[in-house]
This record gives C-alpha cells, structure tokens and sequence, in this order.
C-alpha cells in the first residue's frame, strides 16, 4: 500500500516538475523581453528593473534561475497580468473555481441522466429503445460542442427569451467573492434577496451545463449500457437465474453494483474531458472561467497570463487524474492498470 | 432473461411514470419564475465596447474612456444643453465676459458635494481650489501631478488650451477668474467639452501624502451623478449612485458598464435583456434593432466627419495635384452605400451641415477616373505606382468598417493605376505608429466634442495639432492657422463664418484630406428604458436613466 502512494507520489512530483520547467522555458520562447514575461510588468524603468534582475536572480546560472523560479511558483508570486497589472495568482482564484463549478454541475447532470438511461438501454439490448437511445447518443456524441452551445443560445435565449446568454449572474448583483463557487457564495453572503439571486444564478448556469453535459452524458451512457450488457451476459448472473431470483433481486442486487464498479473510476476521469469542454463553451457564453481568461489573454499577447493559466489547468487536470487513479488502487490493490471499457 | 427484462420494463415504466409527475409538478411551479427574469435590484446596464484607459478624459480623445467617465463620473464648469447646443450652467452658476474678451469670471455652484467611497471621504464641499487644481493638472508642466499617468493631454494640447490660458486665479472660494493671451470666441465651449472635468484637490493631496498619485485616475472622485465602484478588465465597470448629487435628475441605484467588444453579442445581450442600452450598434445591425418590438433605435445627426488623410509630409503626397488625382479616382457615394448603409450623408467639408461653419454651396470633387488618371501621368505618377492605406481596426461612428472601406478604395485606385497596400494594426498600436507619421494615407476620422467649428478645424489640420497626434496629414500651412485664429477673434458668427469659409476653400484646393461622411450617431435600448437620449456633443450621459 505505501509503495503504491510512494510511486504515485513520485509520479506526480516528476510530472508537475517537467511541467513546471516547461512554463519556465515559455519566459524565453515567446516574444519578447524574458524578464517581461516572468514579471508581466512592461517596459520597467531603470529602478523597477534593477529590482527585477534582483528578485528573478537573472544573473544567476540557469537551473538555479530556475530553482527560485519554483520557490516563487510555491508561494503565489506568479507575477503581474501584462494587461491589467493584476495579480496572476489572484486571477486564476478567481476564474478556475469558475470553470469547476461548470463542470462539476456538468458532471453531475450527465450522471443523472446519461447512467439511467445507459441502463435501460443494457437492459433492453437489441430493442427499439436501445436503438433508439444509441443512435440518440450518436447525434450527443458529434455534435461540436461550440455548435450545440450556439444553437441553445439562439433557440432558448434569442427565440424564447427564457434564458441569459452571459455570465454567471445578472451584474446587478453583486455577490463578494469567498470561495469562487456561485452558490456557496451567495449562501455565505449577507446580501438581500438571496432566493432571488439563486434563481437568476441558477437561470445563467443551465444552458451552458447542457451544452457541456450533452457530450459526457452521451458518453456515459454508452459505457454504462456496455457494461449492463456484459455483466448481464456473465455466468453468475445465468445461475442467479437458474436458481429462480426474481428479476429485481438479479438486476439490484448482483447486476447493477457489478456494473457500476468498474466504470466508476472511468466515469470519473470524465470530469478532465469537461474542463476542456468548459473552457470552450465559456468563451461562447462569456463565464468568468479560465478558459475564457486564457483566451483574453491570447488574444491581448498577455504572455504570463498564457503561462500561469498554463500551468494552473494543467496542474489541476494532472492533480485530479492522479488522484482517482491512486484511490482506485487503494481499493483494489490487485488491479495493476485502470480497467478500460470499450464505448 | 426475457422474463426479468419484460419484469424490469414494468417497473421501468411505473418508475418513469412516477418521475415525470414529479417532473411536470415541479416544472409548472418553478417554470414561471425561471423562464422569466425578475429582477428586483434597481439599476441599469449599459453595454459598452472596450476597456477605457482610465477613467479621466483628460487624458485620452477615446470615446470609450470618455464614455466610461465623463459625464458618469464628473461635472464641467459648464455644459451643453442637448437639444440646443448653448452652453449652460454646470458647476459655474453664472459667469462674465470682459469686454475685450479676455477676462472671464465665473461665480461657483455652493453645496456641491464630493463622492464618498470607501478609499476617501471629503472633508468639504467643492469649490475654486478644485478648479484650479483640475486646470492646472494639464496647462502647467510643474504642476504636482501633470506628469502622473504618462503626462500627455491630447485634448487640451490640440485645441492649444494651455498656450491660450495666462492665468487662472482664485478671487474668492467660489469666484474664479481665467485670463485668456487672446481673445478666443470658443473657449467656452471648451470648457463644456467632455475633457474639462473638476476633480478634487483634496483627494489628490491625500494621494500625495500616501504616495499613491497614479490612482487619482484608476480610483477617481469627482462630484458626477455616479460614484466608481469597481472595475474588472474585459468585463463590467460598476457606478453607484452619489446621494448628495447636486443635481436634481434621478438617479438609479447602480450603474453598470458591461464591457462587451463584439457589437453582434451587444446586440443579443440587448434582445434578452441582459443589457439595458448599448452603445455603437453596427451599422449592419441596425435593421435589426428597427424590426425588434422590444427595442428602439435613437438616431441624430452626428458632429463626426469620416476622411481619407494623406500624410503630406511625404512625397509625392505633398503635392496637392497628386492629393487630387487621387481623391477624383474615389467614388464616395459607393463608399456610403456599401460601409455607412445609407445611415450617413456625403462629406463635403470637414463640419457636417449641423454646424453653422457647413457651407452649402461647397462643391464636391466627383467621381472621374480618366481625369484621375490624367492628372496622374501628368505629374509622373507612373501606372505600378503603390502606396499604403492605413485602415483603423475599431468600428467608430464616423466609420464603421474601415478596412472594407480600404478593400473598395483599392479597387477604385487599380483602376487608374495605383497599387494599395492595406495596412492595420491593433488599435492602440495603429495610433502610436500613424503618430510616427509612417503612413501613405489613412481611413480614419474625428467625432466632435462640442458644436464650434473650431473643434473641427483646429484639431484635423492646424500645425500645432501634428505634435498631439490629431492632426494625421501632417499638413502645416500658415495661411490656414491664421484663417481659423482669426475667426476666433471674433464673437458673432457670421463674422467668423466669413474665414471658417476661407478656410474651406484652401482645404478644397489643397486637400490634405477628402472628407467622406457624416454618419448618423445612434443608440439602441429597451423599450423600459426612460430618459436615455443621445448626446449629440461627445460621451454618453447615462444620469437620469431609469427603468420603468
């Protein structure tokens, strides 16, 4: 067990590690001045650049450049914003739990429905609703993500009028920021109106968590009627059925929780597809996440900026995938590799 | 198997059943007030297009920073009235012109309070010293804070405000004289423009003791209708309403800025409401908003001119023949069909037929390719000749699409032999670099800021407007500066109509630049939306506007 979390550990320390270094390199492959890109403040003058050289130990040798590069990576001095002189570090605080929130929500939903309906669809193999259901996931599982979130946008928000095309809430309300989670914010704020200000959240987060949802619910779905379908074919289940069970007791008791182990993990793993997901449909739908922050960024040649956020989803998506592999491995320490199933 | 699936499809069923009435319970409960937005917070959302620089007009010419505070935030020693164009009371009650015309003594409204906020909290009310210092921040280099946020006032320097202002003195805490070189019949006006803002002395010596001068501009205090709040780059800009606002308009409780740059997404933030108003409506756009039930479109007539400037301190485009040749190849009235949709009128001149200085009688330069081209060869500009178009990359009002514009204008200019390049940078860029004078001729233009002419003559082409950057032909001439000083002398204006019209002529003869268009201004909001109207003189006036 702790040679299992010791080699994890050290996988995870060595990724981060070339990940950070890569970031590092970034200060010299893009355009312009190094000391700019690590900095973010532009053109300094003689004295802001005196303390730079200073701060950044640029006269140092590379690596060791490289080292207090790390210990200010360590301690939130990512640097300034080039275009709006803010701090880096405070800006990912406050667009990454955007964008996680997005995709939790997203997560959640596609589990709510995509697992339901991946049952019946196992439950029904080779019938008109399995048929149905699939060629429905096909349709899910194509569709460009930008493109539905275009669609939603012009059918629900320009056509009906039901719903708002931007951000996370109205701008009349003026939610202080705690935790970066909407909801929990709101619950913790001692604003008016709070059921209000929950509604018109709620109201901004439901077309952009259907559009990232469509695809992952799709995808759940199809994993979950494979693996119905497989675990319903197994033996154990033929003799449950030989021995005369009913067909509740075969379906709760053996079929459903042997199909949902092994998919758990996979289904959890998801959650990275999203975040990418999310950070597309929130340019489309103008949420303060970190993907729409990065791609202001790119368009403003904000090079810390591009770096920090870099760095910042990157470390998170490899924190996450690590981590429910590690779990998934101290629960069953006999598998030696994440189980794959075929969608 | 076949019997536990049909078993299972029962209980399905039931099940589904079962969810779906809870479903549609649910639904027909939460349904209304989710599909409706029912918004109680008092206040109003104005889409706007960019970021401002800062949040002080002195220092930029830029409709979005002047828009973002201007008239929200600030109050000039006079205004203009909107539907008129005289200048009226604004922080000066009333005021006294000597009889040369150099003198002029302005008595200060009392009570006039400072916003409060949470970085500063006024000990007094407004008076002269605010004045003097807000002046003296742009009109003299030794002044403690004229060289805080880059030090350049563009505005002032091309109307050549701090070279024409002697002195301004203090006679009493609310009595002011300002002594002028010269006699100047515009100067009021000026001070009415969106530039000529107050802003608190005292705040700015609180800033000084703290050592933190730069955020008089990023965290200002004026004595406007809206107090700043707070300020999020690429996203909103949010005002709160000044409860000792002398004024007597009726304010909302919150003001928001939500910065958009895309005029199609504006548009949509305007058709489901998340927006109350926007500014700059494509031009493209506009049928939409006409068609909609829910919104309506403001027009009138715009003080802007949209024109093609050569830069004439480089040949061959110093001559005035070749500035000819090539304005004739030009057909203009395509150019306003194709990039204004007929929402514009034909430029004749640099003022618009608005202003008392429009002349009627002025002829256009028509369309004439073959003449075009004869004058060329005649002062040899060989066919394969190629020059560069300049094209900004921002929509403004007096030209909505000016790299389109280009793209026609090349086609035009094939035509008679000349090869064009396009050339565009990001915005804030292409300034700095036409300031350089890199460019053949540039696609771009002027919007006004208040109803002289001499806002229209002295920026646009007199030699003192080359150094601030306004002035993009680079011409100089003297007769022309003595034209337009000259009529400035004067107060009655058909004395000054008489050189504004001399001035006319030798623009027609020289051509530093071929006007094109006046464009109509237009504002687009929701049909709850009460008291918004455009400001026909400079940035948009959002005190007032209330939701019904």
């Amino acid at each position: 067990m702790l040679k299992v979390i010791l080699r994890f550990f050290n996988l995870v320390v060595l990724t981060l590690l070339a990940l950070s270094f890569f970031s590092f390199i970034l200060i010299y492959l893009f355009p312009g001045d190094p000391l700019t890109n690590l900095s973010g403040i532009a053109n300094p003058n003689p004295q802001q650049l005196e303390i730079l050289n200073q701060t950044y130990h640029r006269d140092s040798a590379f690596l060791i450049q490289y080292w207090y590069y790390l210990i200010d990576l360590f301690s939130g001095n990512w640097g300034l914003s080039v275009s709006s002189g803010l701090s880096l570090a405070d800006e990912v605080a406050r667009t990454l739990p955007a964008s996680i929130e997005l995709s939790t929500y997203a997560l959640i939903l596609s589990f709510i429905i995509g697992l339901p309906l991946g049952f019946l669809a196992g439950l029904r193999h080779h019938k008109t609703t399995d048929y149905a259901l699939l060629s429905a996931s096909v349709l899910g599982y194509s569709i460009p993500v930008f493109w539905l979130a275009m669609l939603l946008i012009l059918g629900f928000s320009l056509q009906l009028g039901w719903f708002p095309l931007s951000g996370r809430i109205s701008l009349l309300y003026e939610v202080p920021r705690i935790s970066g989670f909407m909801f929990l914010d709101i619950i913790w704020s001692d604003i008016d109106n709070k059921s209000e200000v929950i509604l018109d959240a709620f109201r901004h987060l439901i077309l952009p968590t259907l559009s990232i949802a469509a695809f992952t619910t799709t995808v759940t779905l199809r994993i979950m009627r494979r693996s119905i379908i497989e675990t319903l074919n197994s033996e154990y289940i033929q003799a449950a059925v030989a021995r005369g069970l009913t067909s509740r007791q075969i379906i709760m008791k053996h079929a459903l929780k042997n199909a949902l182990m092994p998919i758990l993990p996979i289904l959890a793993m998801q959650f990275t597809t999203l975040l990418t997901n999310a950070m597309i449909v929130e340019v489309i739908f103008s949420w303060p996440g970190i993907g729409n922050w990065l791609i202001q960024a790119i368009y403003q040649r904000d090079y810390p900026a591009i770096r920090v956020g870099m760095l910042a989803v990157s470390t998170l998506v490899v924190m996450f995938t690590m981590t429910i592999d590690l779990l998934l491995r101290l629960i069953d320490p006999k598998k030696s590799k994440v189980e794959r199933v075929a969608i | 198997m076949l019997s536990y699936c049909g078993f299972k499809l029962n209980s399905k069923k039931r099940l589904l059943q079962n969810s779906f009435i809870i479903l549609f319970c649910l639904s027909l409960f939460g349904c209304d007030a989710l599909l409706n937005a029912n918004n109680q917070s008092d206040g109003v959302i104005y889409c706007s297009e960019g970021n401002p620089t800062s949040f002080n007009p002195q220092l930029d010419t830029s409709g979005t920073t002047v828009d973002a505070s201007s008239h929200q935030i600030y109050d000039r020693l006079l205004d203009f009235d909107g539907q008129t164009g005289n200048v009226i009371a604004g922080l000066a009650t009333s005021w006294l012109i000597s009889d040369n015309g150099l003198r002029y003594t302005f008595q200060l409204r009392k009570n006039v309070e400072f916003h409060q906020t949470d970085y500063f909290t006024p000990t007094r009310a407004f008076n002269v010293d605010d004045v003097i210092f807000s002046f003296d921040r742009w009109r003299l280099k030794d002044s403690v804070y004229h060289n805080v946020s880059g030090g350049a006032y563009p505005y002032a320097d091309s109307l050549g405000l701090g070279k024409l202002i002697e002195r301004v003195e203090r006679i009493n805490t609310y009595r002011l004289e300002i002594v002028l070189k010269q006699p100047q019949s515009s100067f009021l006006s000026n001070l009415a423009t969106d530039f000529a803002v107050i802003l608190s002395k005292e705040y700015a010596e609180q800033l000084e003791q703290n050592d933190q001068k730069d955020l008089i501009d990023r965290q200002p205090i004026g004595t406007g209708p809206f107090k700043f709040a707070n300020f999020r780059q690429d996203s909103f800009i949010r005002f709160k309403k000044h409860n000792q606002y002398w004024g007597d308009s009726i304010q909302t409780e919150q003001l928001i800025f939500d910065i958009t740059p895309s005029s199609s997404l504006r548009l949509a933030k305007l058709i489901t409401g998340e927006c109350d108003a926007m500014g700059l409506p494509a031009h493209s756009e506009l049928e939409v908003v006409r068609q909609s039930k829910d919104l309506i479109l403001d027009e009138k007539p715009g003080l802007n001119v949209g024109f093609w400037a050569f830069n004439t301190s480089k040949p061959p485009f110093d001559r005035p023949e070749v500035r000819r040749a090539l304005s004739l190849a030009i057909d203009k009235n395509a150019l306003i069909e194709a990039i204004y949709f007929d929402s514009a009128i034909l430029a004749k001149n640099i003022v618009p037929p608005t202003s008392w200085a429009f002349q009627t009688e002025q002829k256009n330069i028509s369309y004439n390719p073959s003449a075009a081209q004869k004058l060329l060869r005649e002062n040899g500009i060989e066919p394969g000749f190629t020059m560069s178009i300049w094209a900004m990359p921002v929509e403004r009002p007096y030209n909505p699409n000016a790299i389109k514009m280009a793209e026609l204008m090349q086609g035009y200019l094939q035509a008679v032999g000349v090869n064009v390049e396009i050339v565009s940078y990001e915005w804030s860029t292409f300034r700095e670099k036409l300031k350089q004078g890199n460019h053949d001729s540039v696609l771009i233009g002027w919007s006004a800021d208040n109803g002289d002419p001499d806002n229209f003559y002295r920026p646009l082409l007199s030699c003192g407007a080359i150094k601030s950057g306004t002035n993009r032909a680079f011409w100089c001439s003297e007769e022309y500066d003595a034209l337009i000083d000259q009529a400035l002398r004067f107060t009655n204006n058909e004395d000054r109509q008489y050189f504004y019209f001399k001035a006319n002529a030798l623009i027609a003869e020289q051509l530093p630049l071929v006007p094109i268009a006046h464009a109509s201004k237009y504002q687009a909001f929701r049909k709850n939306l009460v008291g918004f109207e455009i400001n026909p003189y400079g940035g948009v006036k959002l005190a007032g506007v209330t939701k019904e």
